[in-house]
């Protein structure tokens, strides 16, 4: 009995963590631009694969994680220079729209650089597994739990501590006035981008060991980061990791209690919910403007 | 748009449905031709939505969805005549619509993208795992449309029939943006709080365009079920509702004729692409981020402005 809850809260902790750095990514870009980005799925996939395939090259595996988060914040700054900064007039619809057309236009290009098949990185600390009360834990969880948890600190250090980070707050707080004391508000659409694909990117190279990736991989696990976002609040950091896990951790019990033919549903579910019964999130700033 | 203006377009779109036929060669071209016209009718009432609502729904391939498995499991399992279960389908789906658009559309900003998104997706799940009611992703036979002992059948009669929806679509979608509610929905694009003021109820204003939109995706839905005889879930999948927005965006917002043109658009460029079919993802997505890019009003609209600075210029 407490050994199966323990499982299904190892394994919902486990893709909650990744699902929680997705939604961070979602917020971070949200806070700069009021833009929904619905290509940070694209960022989790092409890490991932990127360090699967630079991995099976032959490149060591450290370096190859490195190497593909450089790429994947590479690709997620040309996103936001040649696709969102041109659009920027257009409107929030028109930038969504962008959005998700940039979204298929990477898995598009991705089908063609790769193979449909799954591709898979070594676990970077060995396969054998810990007992837990029972359970079951395997390392590769621990690396995903201690590299988000890096990840965080890191992101609020950044916001918190450093002059770029309280920039891109006092952007989000009130964008006219951050231009007017003399920031500059490219530059913190680009760094939003470049931070959410490193988020992106790190989240899917650090779960290829047990998942696996393939093109398609992208979607539902940015969609997912999506509602881990919405229920905690859009645009709240704190929201973003705490909804990320919850979101994790209600599919493992829902798979493992209810009917693992609809884990993918529950983040769907959790979506209506919140936005019918409390719109600003658990986290979100109070006194959402009603229509 | 003033009635006669109407009239003059309706009468140009029947000529052009009355005409295509004649550069068909065979009914292969009729196949795709009448799939252009159901996701054009679709995308007739979902322009309705982000042109004059201001929303966009992530979710319409689900309704969409819904009508088809809707006419096929009464039609098919209840023995309901096909008629009578295309509008209980599409009312069951308008309450769907009414359901989640009621309390979603009274917060401000893009709580619907988000809400259908959840919706369309979970519609899907559901019809790929139901499998003892849906076949699963294996799929669903459907029975022949027959009003009144009359069957439907062949390429060539669905043509006349899809053409005839659409015009019936799009002459509904006319009267509409005409009514109290699309002068509503026009107010709400200028200032939404100007017309508060005016006492416009816009919440209102935009839940009846979603359900107007969502019953449309449910009747083309519906009628293409029937037509084709076997349905799979994916045609409610997410990456299909992004297609039907794509088709919106890409014909123009807020121009009926442009919806139109998208959808058929849209229809013909993977027929187009087939031997490149690797590439479809790619190009679907370029055409999305170029068109909001360079023409953010879409093709119609755009042809149309331009005309007229030409016209200026001379």
């Amino acid at each position: 009995m407490l050994a199966g809850f323990l499982q299904y809260l190892f394994a919902g902790l486990t893709s909650g963590a990744i699902y929680a750095l997705a939604g961070l990514g979602f917020a971070i870009i949200y806070n700069a631009s009021h833009v929904i980005n619905f290509a940070q799925g694209e960022f989790i996939m092409i890490g991932g694969m990127a360090a699967a395939t630079l991995a099976a090259a032959g490149m060591p595996l450290p370096l190859a994680a490195v190497a593909a988060v450089v790429v994947t914040m590479l690709v997620g700054m040309a996103l936001e220079k040649l696709a969102i900064e041109p659009a920027r007039d257009a409107g929030v619809v028109a930038i969504i729209i962008v959005t998700i057309g940039a979204s298929i236009f990477l898995r598009g290009v991705a089908q063609l650089l790769w193979d449909k098949g799954f591709h898979s990185l070594p676990a970077f600390s060995g396969e054998r597994p810990l007992a837990v009360l029972g359970a079951t834990l395997m390392p590769q969880s621990l690396w995903v739990l201690g590299v988000s948890v890096a990840m965080i600190a890191l992101i609020w250090w950044f916001f918190n501590r450093t002059v770029y980070g309280k920039a891109m707050l006092a952007t989000s707080y009130n964008s006219v006035a951050a231009v007017l004391v003399g920031i500059n508000a490219k530059r913190v659409l680009l760094v939003s981008f470049a931070l959410s694909a490193m988020l992106g990117a790190v989240g899917g190279i650090v779960v290829t060991p047990i998942t696996f990736t393939n093109t398609d991989a992208g979607i539902m696990l940015g969609l997912k980061g999506f509602a881990a976002a919405v229920l905690g609040g859009l645009g709240s950091g704190l929201g973003a990791v705490v909804g990320g896990l919850l979101v994790g951790i209600a599919e493992a019990f829902a798979a493992g209690y209810l009917s693992s033919a609809y884990k993918d549903a529950i983040a769907f579910v959790i979506i209506l919910f919140v936005l019918m019964f409390l719109p600003t999130g658990l986290f979100g700033k109070k006194g959402v403007d009603r229509a | 748009m003033s009635r006669r203006a109407h009239n003059l377009g309706l009468a140009g779109l029947a000529l052009v449905i009355a005409a295509a036929p004649l550069f068909f060669p065979n009914s292969y071209f009729y196949d795709v031709a009448v799939n252009a016209l159901l996701l054009a009718v679709v995308c007739v009432g979902l322009n309705l939505l982000i042109g004059y609502g201001g929303q966009i729904s992530l979710g319409h391939a689900g309704f969409y969805a819904l009508g088809a498995y809707g006419s096929a499991l009464l039609t098919g399992r209840l023995g309901v005549p096909p008629l009578a279960a295309l509008v209980a389908a599409a009312a069951a789906v308008g309450t769907i619509a009414y359901l989640i658009g009621r309390p979603i559309l009274r917060l401000k900003g893009h709580t619907l993208a988000m809400a259908t998104l959840g919706v369309g997706i979970i519609i899907h799940i559901v019809l790929k795992t139901e499998s003892g009611l849906t076949g699963g992703p294996d799929g669903l036979a459907v029975d022949p449309f027959t009003v009144m002992g009359v069957a439907v059948t062949g390429d060539r009669a669905w043509y006349w029939v899809a053409g005839a929806v659409l015009l019936a679509a799009v002459r509904l979608a006319g009267n509409l943006t005409d009514s109290p509610v699309g002068r509503a929905l026009r107010a709400v694009h200028g200032s939404e709080i100007a017309a508060e003021v005016m006492g416009i109820d816009t919440a209102r204003a935009k839940v009846q365009v979603f359900v107007v939109s969502a019953v449309f995706a449910s009747v083309a839905g519906s009628l293409f079920a029937h037509k084709s005889g076997f349905i799979t879930p994916d045609i409610g999948s997410f990456f299909r509702s992004v297609e039907l927005v794509t088709m919106v965006v890409l014909g123009g917002m807020a121009s009926t004729h442009g919806a139109v043109v998208g959808a058929v658009l849209l229809t013909i460029l993977p027929q187009v692409l087939a031997t490149f079919e690797e590439y479809e993802a790619m190009v679907l997505g370029a055409i999305m981020m170029a068109t909001m890019i360079f023409l953010p009003k879409g093709l119609v609209p755009g042809i149309r402005l331009a005309a007229r600075r030409w016209g200026a210029v001379r």
